[in-house]
């Protein structure tokens, strides 16, 4: 399985951006560095779309040109939230109007598989589309769905994408659930400094999958695998290390570990336990000092392991051999984990 | 009419039309202004909101939306009567 | 790797019923689960009904097994996807790989909508248990940790589509031996959102729905939940009473025509019943009954209509919209309907379309108006068709 292309909207404006200077946040969240739509997006379609539904029709649009695709054979996206704005602006105005005088257009845009529906309606794809939203497995799921259509060999491209947005209403409901930090650590010190909560992340990250290479692929998925609900730490390193030995590998094996680390004290146990346990000799990153903390952040994960895969650079590392192997490791909330292995082309 | 114009405008979110580009006869669906079933239903809440009147159905939006004349003259002549 | 797929059990809740048995009795007997609203506070009350699962939060909880004041959403999923798995005589899950793939639109927002009249007044109140189960994943876990099911879930949400996708993906994680056992479907409750948000498109019919019918006038909203258990043959063997039908084929395909509206010749839906039949390496003329998406509203069934004229040409297979009974369920209807599909080969069951009255005048067929039994049916489609143009049809065969 090959990843053809990779593009995205997040806190970060580029990946070659990331390697010189990355984008820094102060207080507790980090919000999308975001392009002129108006040049991207048909301004007959965009006056309808929230912020989101931009998001994720742009970052589709350029990872299909990235890739060369007019049409892919399947859409398939992850969003845990979903249109979060659209949602809460019919909500809101359900409450204040008791009922009376709503308007359709923020309902009709709050349903979940509104960005992979404007992509089809955009690229005018008869073709497979899904949107999967299952929390910290929103992504995982929408990716597995195209591997295994892949696989039956009922497609042979998809074009895939993770996509969730903060909104002030829902940054203000989870902060009250205590998962951002109180404290000014801010993005650059967040994983050295730990404490209680992280910081809230956001993204639109799609990616261009395909049976076959094209000579000028960014990097080849060779393996995603999600489990659900582990008791104890010991439960997530059986699942690893049997994940590795299904893959025929050692853990001496990889070149670089991506770790979901997002600062909050009781989350990064299980990473500095594998960090100790599993991986010791392996050189390892983070990225959600990078993204934030959202329930598709491994979207955003897998955009940056293909391009150091792509390019040999590895942001705050320099690495003695140019990386041709990358794991990554991801949990939510202790709920959902996920483990990706992929290779250079 | 540039008054309905303006409010048409901002219901719809149209950014980029400004009031004068619509023609008072042009029509507002598919050819003219491209508007769409959703936009017809937008348009009913703003004759509710803004000029208290109610369409029975969407369907009789059709008639009532080819233009902005024709919704002036819906307007003018459905308008409840202030005593 | 190309396995069979079989059906070994069925669970499903609506207005007509709390479980399969009661749903056989109610189909047979013409009776609709539409009613004025009784359990949903809305100010529509008196103008919109709604076909709503006749019983409260805490007695629903009661029948799950689970607390009250979660979701009715997840409770509805309990109830139904629990009898789905005991029908299905599979004794220990824990022995297989066992997945639960649900659907839903809204998740747990019928308890959102009432935390956001505290919240708005002021961001620091509403209770927080009103919130955390809002995300569509949610209602989904709380069945999965309710039924044990631990190796693999999912949550799929695709509009009116969601829960037949979710079948679908369940069919080919079996297919390509990643699972044994799959219970997949979906579910939703009736939320002031949803209702409210259908008003505006002006789409809700004031009368009970007249699906297929020329003086159609929209659809009447619903809810409940229906799943099916779907197993390797492996699985199918050793089970004491034989599977009752495979699940044949499946297609999924994007009308790409407009966010809400269906294209007027219905490509969506004839791209997908097309799809499913050349899945199952079937001929429009093999399929004995269709379980029509049709939801009274203009615009769908006047696609779906066009879409199965075009793909059947003379030959009309007997066909119905179930939702004459249980309204449009929204997330839950493909697994609803499913379950229905899957009682009509079981059975040899032909449902009634209740309240047809004037075939559509573009339309060269019409749907069946009684209840028949003992009738040889052998090969059964069923549609699903959702906003953003995401039509999914299955196709349900007699082992």
């Amino acid at each position: 399985m090959y990843i053809q292309a990779a593009a995205g909207i997040s806190p970060q404006r580029s990946f070659e951006a990331i390697l010189m200077q990355p984008e820094c946040y102060t207080g507790n969240r980090l919000t999308c560095c975001e392009p002129d739509y108006a040049q991207l997006i048909d301004p007959r379609m965009i006056r309808r779309m929230s912020r989101i539904i931009k998001m994720g029709v742009a970052a589709a649009k350029e990872c299909l040109q990235k890739a060369g695709w007019e049409m892919p054979d399947a859409i398939i996206t992850g969003t845990a939230y979903g249109c979060l704005a659209d949602t809460e602006l019919f909500l809101s105005k359900m409450v204040e109007n008791k009922e009376e005088l709503l308007t359709p257009t923020a309902f009709i845009q709050s349903t979940h598989n509104t960005v992979g529906a404007q992509i089809a309606l955009l690229l005018k794809c008869h073709n497979y589309n899904n949107t999967f939203v299952h929390r910290g497995f929103s992504f995982e799921s929408a990716l597995l769905d195209a591997v295994t259509l892949i696989k039956e060999e009922e497609i042979s491209t998809a074009l895939v994408g993770g996509v969730d947005e903060i909104t002030p209403v829902s940054h203000a409901i989870l902060s009250r659930f205590g998962l951002y930090r109180k404290d000014d650590t801010g993005s650059a010190a967040l994983l050295d400094v730990p404490g209680k909560g992280t910081m809230a992340g956001e993204g639109a990250l799609f990616f261009a999958l395909s049976d076959h290479p094209s000579g000028n692929d960014y990097a080849k998925l060779d393996n995603v695998y999600t489990f659900y609900k582990p008791a104890d730490i010991a439960e997530v390193k059986d699942h690893i290390v049997s994940f590795l030995q299904r893959n025929e590998l050692q853990a001496q094996d990889i070149d670089l570990v991506i770790s979901g680390e997002n600062g909050d004290v009781s989350n990064d146990a299980v990473y500095t336990a594998l960090k100790i346990g599993v991986w010791n000799t392996v050189p390892a990153v983070s990225f959600k000092q990078l993204c934030g903390e959202y329930p598709t952040a491994a979207g955003f994960a897998l955009w940056l392991a293909v391009h150091i895969l792509h390019t040999g650079k590895v942001p705050g590392l320099t690495p003695a051999t140019r990386p041709r192997r990358v794991l990554i490791y991801n949990h939510y909330q202790h709920i959902h984990h996920s483990i990706y292995l992929l290779t250079a082309c | 009419m540039a008054d309905l114009k303006k409010q048409i405008i901002e219901q719809l979110n149209l950014k980029d039309v400004k009031p004068e580009d619509i023609g008072d006869d042009q029509p507002l669906f598919v050819e003219g202004l491209g508007l769409d079933s959703i936009d017809a239903l937008e348009l009913i809440v703003l004759l509710q909101q803004e000029y208290k009147i109610k369409l029975a159905n969407a369907e009789e939006g059709q008639s009532v939306f080819r233009s902005v004349r024709t919704m002036a003259q819906y307007i003018t002549e459905h308008q409840p009567k202030t005593v | 790797m190309n396995f069979p797929v079989f059906i070994a059990g069925t669970g499903v809740i609506s207005a007509i019923g709390n479980n399969v048995q009661q749903h056989l009795h109610a189909l047979e007997n013409g009776t609709a689960g539409m009613d004025n609203m009784t359990y949903l506070d809305s100010v529509h009350k008196h103008r919109l009904p709604v076909a709503e699962v006749k019983m409260s939060n805490e007695e629903l909880a009661g029948l799950a097994g689970l607390p009250a004041y979660i979701s009715r959403t997840a409770l509805l999923s309990s109830i139904a996807a629990k009898e789905a798995l005991e029908q299905s005589g599979i004794n220990d899950i824990r022995q297989w790989r066992t997945g639960f793939i649900s659907a839903n639109t809204v998740g747990g927002m019928d308890k959102t909508e009432n935390f956001f009249i505290d919240f708005l007044k002021d961001s620091r109140k509403g209770r927080l248990r009103n919130v955390v189960h809002h995300e569509c994943g949610a209602a989904t876990e709380i069945t999965a940790d309710h039924l044990g099911i631990k190796h693999y879930v999912s949550t799929i949400s695709t509009a009116c589509s969601s829960s037949a996708n979710a079948i679908f993906l369940g069919a080919r994680l079996i297919k390509q031996d990643i699972l044994d056992v799959v219970v997949a479907g979906g579910t939703d409750a009736l939320t002031k959102f949803t209702l409210n948000g259908f008003n505006t498109l002006m789409i809700l019919d004031q009368q009970y729905c007249q699906p297929f019918d020329e003086n159609r006038r929209g659809l009447n909203l619903g809810e409940g939940a229906g799943y099916i258990v779907m197993v390797s043959e492996k699985i199918a063997l050793s089970l004491k009473q034989g599977p009752v039908c495979t699940l044949s084929g499946y297609c999924n395909a994007n009308d790409a025509y407009h966010q809400t509206a269906s294209s007027p010749d219905g490509t969506g839906s004839f791209l997908a019943m097309k799809g499913a039949l050349e899945k199952s390496g079937l001929q429009p003329g093999d399929i004995d009954y269709i379980n029509l998406h049709g939801t009274g509203t203009q615009n769908n069934d006047i696609a779906e209509g066009t879409a199965i004229k075009l793909l059947f040409k003379d030959r009309y297979p007997k066909m119905s919209s179930t939702k004459s009974f249980t309204g449009h369920t929204l997330g839950a209807s493909g697994g609803i309907e499913a379950v229905f599909s899957v009682l009509s080969i079981q059975h040899g069951l032909v449902y009634p379309n209740l309240r047809f009255e004037t075939p559509m005048k573009e339309l060269p067929f019409t749907p069946e108006t009684v209840f028949s039994k003992g009738q040889p049916i052998n090969h059964v489609l069923s549609n699903s068709f959702g906003f953003g143009g995401n039509c999914s049809s299955l196709l349900f065969s007699k082992t």
